[in-house]
Order: C-alpha cells, then sequence, then structure tokens
C-alpha cells in the first residue's frame, strides 16, 4: 500500500494574496444576511417584509461573482500552484493542539463553491416568487442564506473540525427548513427525524475527528495528507469507515436513509437546494476530499462501493412506487448520490468521476425540484401526481425545461446526465463487473421511474382536483428553470477534453487508465440501451393505460415495498427504535424498583424500628428509674466482670 | 469498715427499691435522698480507708447538689400538686410518645 501513497497528491497549499484574499468574503456575506435576517425579524421586521428578500438574494449572488473571480483566478495559475490558503483566526490553541481557522482553496473547492453559491442563487430568487404569499418568507432566506453560508465553509474549511462546524451548519439549516411550516405536524415530525438519523452519521464523524487528534495530533488536511502513509492500517480503516458513516447520515445512504424522503415536507426550494442539488452531496464531498485516507484502506473503499451499490438500487425502486412527485424525485436523488459514492469509492479512477456527476446531478435535479415546485404552484400545492396529468400544455415553460432535466437525468446523449453517469458505470465495469452491473441495472430503473414521472405528470389524461386551474408560474421561477435547464442541457461540456478530470487532478491525483472489459463505446451502447428498455417499460405500464385517480391497494408486494420506503422505517424501527425502548423501560423498571427500593427500603426499615421504640417513651417516671437502675447495674456488673477476670 | 459499706449498700437499696415502688412523688423524693445519703457514707468510709479528703470533699459536693435539687423538686411537686390535686408520679404522665 505504501507504494501508493506517492501516488495520492498532498495538500500543499500557499497563502492566499492578491484577489485570494478575498475567500473569506465568500461566507461572510451569506452569514451576515443569515445574521441581519433572522435578528433583525425582531428588531425592524417591516422593513424586512419589503426588502428582506431582495437583500437575501443579492448577498449569495456576491459569493457567486466573488468565486467565479476566485475560479478565473485559479485557472490562470500553474497546475501545481492551485491550492491556496487563508488563515483566518487561531481557533482554539490548547496545549499541543493548536487548530486554526483556515481556508483552503483548490479546483475540488472551486467546483463546489461555483455549484453552490450559483445554483443556491437562482433558488433564491425562485424562492421570492414561490414563497411570496407566505407571512415569514423573510425568515425563509434568513435560513436559506444560512444554510449557503454553513455549507461554503463545509467545502472550504482546511481542516475537520472546521468542516464539522459546516456540516452541523448545514445539518441546523435543513432542520430549521423541513419544519419551516412547522403547523404541520407531519414537517415537524420530519424535521425531527431527519436531525436525530444525521446525528447517527455526525457520531461518526465526529468520532473520525478524535481519531484524526490521537494519530496525526491535527485535523488539518495538510499535516494528515502528508502524514497518513505512515500511519498502521487499522487506524486508517477506522478512520476511512468512521468517515463513511459520517457520509451515510448526511447524504441518505443505506442504513441511515429514511430521513430524506420525509425531508420533502420542506418548501420545494429547499428540497431543491438542501435535499438534491447540494447538502446531501456534502457526504460525497467528503470522501473525495479525505482520498489521502481512502486510498490506504481498501476495506473502507470496498464497504463504500457496496453502500454506494445498494443505495443506488434501493433508490431507484423507492422512486418506481411513489406517487409523490417530490418523494419520487427524492428517491431518485437517493440513487443519484448512490452513483457518486460509487464514484468516489472507485478511488482515484472515479473520484471525478464522482464530482462531474454530483455538479451536473446538481443542476438537473435542481432544475426538475422547481419544476415540480411549479407544476404544484400551479396545482394548488397539490403532490400527487395521480392527480395530474396532461399538464404539458399548460404549464409549456416548466414542461420544456423540466423534459431537459429528465433527459439529462435518464442519460440520453448529448445532455449531462448521460456523459457523467456513462463515465462512472464504466468506471465500475473496469473495477468490478457485479458492481457496474447493479449500476447498469440502476440506469434502467432509472430511464422507468422517470418517464413514469414525466407520462404521469404532462401527459396522459388530465385528472385533476374540480376547482384546479393549472397556470404557468411567473417569470421569477420559470427563469431560474431556464437557466437550469441550460445548464443541465450543456453541464456535459465539462467533460470536454477530459477537461474536469485534469482540473481535479492536483487534489485527487492520476487515474492509471485501464481498458475497460468491453470497448467503451459498446458499453455506452448498452446503457442506452438499457435505459431505453426502461423508459419502453415505463410506455408501456403507465402511458398506455389509464391512470387511477387513487392508488390501487390490490399490487404485488413489489409494489407495496417501494410504497413503504422498502419498510426503511420499519427496520429502524425494528432493530433500533423497539430495542431501544424496551431498553430504557427495562433501566426505568430497574430504578424504581431496585435503586429506589434500595434507598427508600432503608428509609422505611428505619421508620418502623422508630415506630416501635418511641413505645419506650411511655411517660411513667418509675419505669425510666427501671431502665436507669438495669442500666447502672449493667455497667456494675461489666466492670465486676472485668476487673475478676 | 465493711459495716459502713455494707450498711451504705442497704440504705441505697431501700432508697432504690422505694423509687421504683412508690407512687407518692413526696416519698420517691425521701429515697432519691436516702440514696444519695447512702452515698455519702460510702464516700466518707473510703475516704477514711484511703487516709485523703478526696471522699469527703465529694460527699459535700453531693449535699450541696442535694440541697439544690430538693429545692427544685420540691417546688415541681408543689405546682402538680396544685394544678392536679395529686402527688402520685404515676398521674403525671403526659410527657410521652
Amino acid at each position: 500500500m505504501l507504494s501508493l501513497s506517492e501516488e495520492i497528491p498532498l495538500v500543499e497549499p500557499t497563502g492566499a494574496d492578491g484577489a485570494f484574499s478575498l475567500l473569506w468574503l465568500v461566507i461572510a456575506l451569506p452569514l451576515a444576511g443569515a445574521a441581519i435576517l433572522l435578528i433583525g425579524g425582531a428588531l425592524f421586521p417591516q422593513a424586512l417584509k419589503v426588502w428582506g428578500h431582495v437583500l437575501g438574494t443579492l448577498l449569495p449572488i456576491g459569493s457567486f461573482v466573488i468565486s467565479l473571480v476566485l475560479f478565473v483566478q485559479l485557472m490562470g495559475r500553474e497546475e501545481g500552484d492551485r491550492q491556496v490558503v487563508q488563515h483566518l483566526y487561531d481557533f482554539i490553541q490548547v496545549g499541543d493542539l493548536d487548530v486554526g481557522m483556515d481556508l483552503l482553496y483548490d479546483p475540488l473547492t472551486s467546483l463546489f463553491l461555483l455549484l453552490i453559491t450559483g445554483v443556491g442563487s437562482l433558488i433564491h430568487v425562485y424562492s421570492i416568487g414561490y414563497m411570496e404569499h407566505d407571512e415569514r418568507r423573510p425568515r425563509f432566506f434568513g435560513y436559506l442564506n444560512l444554510f449557503v453560508a454553513a455549507m461554503l465553509l463545509l467545502v472550504m474549511s482546511e481542516n475537520y473540525l472546521g468542516l464539522f462546524i459546516g456540516w452541523e451548519g448545514v445539518g441546523l439549516a435543513s432542520y430549521l427548513l423541513i419544519g419551516f411550516w412547522q403547523h404541520k405536524h407531519s414537517a415537524a415530525a420530519a424535521a425531527k427525524k431527519a436531525f436525530v438519523i444525521n446525528r447517527v452519521g455526525d457520531m461518526g464523524l465526529s468520532t473520525a475527528i478524535m481519531l484524526a487528534f490521537v494519530t496525526f495530533g491535527s485535523t488539518s488536511f495538510t499535516v494528515i495528507s502528508a502524514s497518513a502513509g505512515a500511519a498502521e492500517q487499522h487506524v486508517m480503516t477506522a478512520f476511512g469507515l468512521l468517515l463513511l458513516l459520517g457520509a451515510c447520515g448526511k447524504s441518505a445512504q443505506v442504513p441511515l436513509q429514511a430521513w430524506l424522503l420525509d425531508a420533502m415536507e420542506g418548501p420545494t426550494p429547499v428540497s431543491a437546494l438542501i435535499h438534491a442539488a447540494t447538502m446531501v452531496t456534502a457526504g460525497v464531498y467528503l470522501i473525495v476530499r479525505s482520498n489521502f485516507i481512502f486510498e490506504l484502506t481498501d476495506t473502507a473503499q470496498t464497504v463504500v462501493v457496496i453502500v454506494a451499490t445498494v443505495t443506488l438500487l434501493w433508490g431507484a425502486i423507492i422512486g418506481c412506487a411513489k406517487d409523490d412527485i417530490k418523494k419520487a424525485l427524492a428517491g431518485s436523488t437517493m440513487s443519484q448520490i448512490g452513483y457518486m459514492m460509487l464514484g468516489a469509492g472507485l478511488g482515484t479512477a472515479g473520484y471525478a468521476f464522482a464530482i462531474f456527476h454530483l455538479l451536473t446531478h446538481g443542476f438537473f435535479k435542481a432544475n426538475m425540484f422547481l419544476g415540480a415546485g411549479s407544476v404544484m404552484h400551479g396545482m394548488n400545492d397539490d403532490v400527487d401526481m395521480r392527480h395530474y396529468g396532461a399538464l404539458r400544455k399548460m404549464l409549456p415553460v416548466t414542461f420544456f425545461t423540466f423534459a431537459i432535466g429528465y433527459l439529462a437525468i435518464i442519460g440520453v446523449p448529448p445532455f449531462s446526465g448521460f456523459w457523467s453517469k456513462d463515465k462512472i458505470i464504466e468506471t465500475a465495469l473496469v473495477e468490478n463487473p457485479v458492481v457496474g452491473i447493479c449500476a447498469l441495472l440502476g440506469a434502467g430503473i432509472t430511464g422507468f421511474y422517470m418517464t413514469r414521472l414525466m407520462l404521469m405528470t404532462f401527459f396522459t389524461k388530465e385528472r385533476w382536483e374540480k376547482g384546479v386551474h393549472p397556470h404557468e408560474s411567473p417569470k421569477l421561477m420559470t427563469i431560474p428553470l431556464m437557466v437550469l435547464a441550460a445548464l443541465s442541457a450543456l453541464g456535459g461540456f465539462l467533460l470536454a477534453g477530459d477537461w474536469i478530470v485534469g482540473w481535479l487532478e492536483p487534489v485527487v491525483g492520476h487515474a492509471e487508465h485501464h481498458e475497460p472489459p468491453l470497448p467503451v463505446i459498446v458499453i455506452t451502447l448498452i446503457t442506452i440501451g438499457v435505459v431505453a428498455i426502461g423508459v419502453a417499460a415505463a410506455f408501456v405500464l403507465v402511458g398506455q393505460r389509464e391512470v387511477p385517480r387513487e392508488a390501487p391497494q390490490d399490487v404485488s408486494f413489489a409494489t407495496r415495498a417501494a410504497r413503504a420506503d422498502l419498510y426503511g422505517d420499519a427496520i429502524n424501527d425494528g432493530l433500533v427504535v423497539g430495542p431501544s425502548r424496551q431498553l430504557t423501560s427495562g433501566l426505568v423498571t430497574f430504578d424504581r424498583s431496585v435503586v429506589d427500593g434500595l434507598f427508600s427500603g432503608g428509609a422505611t426499615v428505619v421508620a418502623g424500628v422508630g415506630i416501635l421504640l418511641r413505645r419506650v417513651q411511655n411517660g411513667f417516671v418509675r419505669s425510666y428509674a427501671v431502665s436507669i437502675l438495669a442500666g447502672v447495674l449493667l455497667v456494675v456488673l461489666a466492670l465486676l466482670a472485668v476487673n475478676l477476670a | 469498715m465493711t459495716e459502713y459499706i455494707v450498711l451504705s449498700a442497704i440504705l441505697f437499696t431501700i432508697g432504690a427499691v422505694g423509687v421504683l415502688t412508690r407512687r407518692n412523688a413526696l416519698v420517691v423524693f425521701m429515697c432519691v435522698e436516702l440514696m444519695l445519703n447512702a452515698c455519702n457514707l460510702a464516700l466518707v468510709t473510703f475516704a477514711k480507708q484511703h487516709g485523703n479528703l478526696d471522699g469527703q470533699i465529694a460527699a459535700f459536693f453531693v449535699m450541696v447538689v442535694a440541697a439544690a435539687e430538693v429545692v427544685v423538686g420540691l417546688a415541681i411537686i408543689m405546682t402538680i400538686f396544685r394544678t392536679r390535686r395529686s402527688a402520685s408520679v404515676d398521674d403525671a404522665s403526659l410527657l410521652k410518645y
């Protein structure tokens, strides 16, 4: 393994100068927005109602402009010189421990900054229209800004501790936004569920950080990447598995996947920004960023691949049975993140494609979620696709943009998803045929469930509720859709001339090219063929039949299982919730009977003895005199006994 | 010397039995005095036997304390008798559990 470590690029940033000294501003702008909107909400609520959303939108756009400038600056540098670090202040200094608040800017971070601030800004614009009639719109924008700031800190921090702060920050923002309509019980419950399941993953990440402190005496990427090769194998494996646990929680990978579908209770822009485009991909970022660890541990990498493969099929199967348009998309998100994780688990050959798929997915999934929001907007917030149908005439812009996202996700050339997913499948086939075939199968299922969604929403017969008059959304909502559709269509050009692979090489290293078992063109054709089968199946099963307005109940076991999220909740209840409840009630019983019994039992005995003994105080002086005499006699006898003995 | 000690023991026993058996507070009181004086006799006897004054001094202390005690005790007995028209120690049994 050690010989490999020479190929793993080290994190060796240089100090920030020139334009790069603006790095801190990227985070500071949305953070200031969050502070003003959330604190100011109590101080000057009327003013915020007027310009709160404008401020909340302009600040992320400002961050986007800075990110763009920084990106151009970074492109202008030599390839070996594309890592910049900015030291903000000393965060923790205790004994040997020295953690700085440092920002790292390298090719990987640069892409994430553009994705987060770019897609984030578009979603902010969209939200102005989507949340127009909401009383608490300024607060909504405050939360969104908080999320953007935390996510930026997550991808910019130069050490695991700073990353963890951002990690928890996005978790908090996600919780607040899922439960934004907290008057709905389901939303409040979903927020809590997301928070609790994320805690399990966070436990893994925080334990990994502690392990880093113990092993390397530091959490800095620079230090760890330099000394990881010298660490023991089992420590690296534990490190990798703990990081994976954290990634599973945040990225909704099996077994911590159950929260993502419920998270769709939040407003749709939130689903698009947090639960599709950015936050849920943080796990992929974590693994790609920690490539200097995963490259040293085959075990952890294998587990990543297994988790990813299970998840990509799991999510896809759920997506096939959902009638709620957002939940179908959420299942799809889970599945697509599975693809990214798969790419990240395949090592050096896959990192760049994982990030590539992450970017294209960020475009087309945000596009489709916002499109779903636009449909809901026109359908009085109905999410049941069985109540849709034939909407393409009513919502032409939404339909057109959604269709581009659809073509991108199922992987029709030349749309972006084709390039990214195809590369991951190809790499998977090289590394492990079984995994590759699973990924291929997942692509086919993707074709099925996305076509089903398209048909039920935009084609087939009208099945609207009475009094629903579908209408196109305002410009403020459709323009972001158009921009995202353009990105979904053209995102594939990032791969032109293997640009993204070369761009990420300073971070993830150079991959030896392995010839796939079949020629690339054959793999591509097979992939397209499998997708076509999925699409055709959807046409036959959904398009050619009458779609009932009520979900049929006499369905196969597979459909019932998929509708119930493959019993993810039941598994959690059976394996975790039930036993821990029983343990708790057992402990309570033990506490009440044994521990309390010991103390109160002792007290009862003493009190009982007291009740008996107080009878001695009978008030008769002569009986006291007898006791005294008896006592005296006893003492005298004792003295005599001692003296005579 | 033994005779004195025997006499002292007899007096003490008479006093103790009196305290335990008699109900009249005045008689009980007299029996207590008897016990005190039996002790005094024993103290003085031992002082004579040892040839020093320790026992005699102790006897004086006992007398002083007994005198003070008689003053307080008789006053209590009188007060009780005035309120209850009875000098029986068994009747004054309210101070109990």
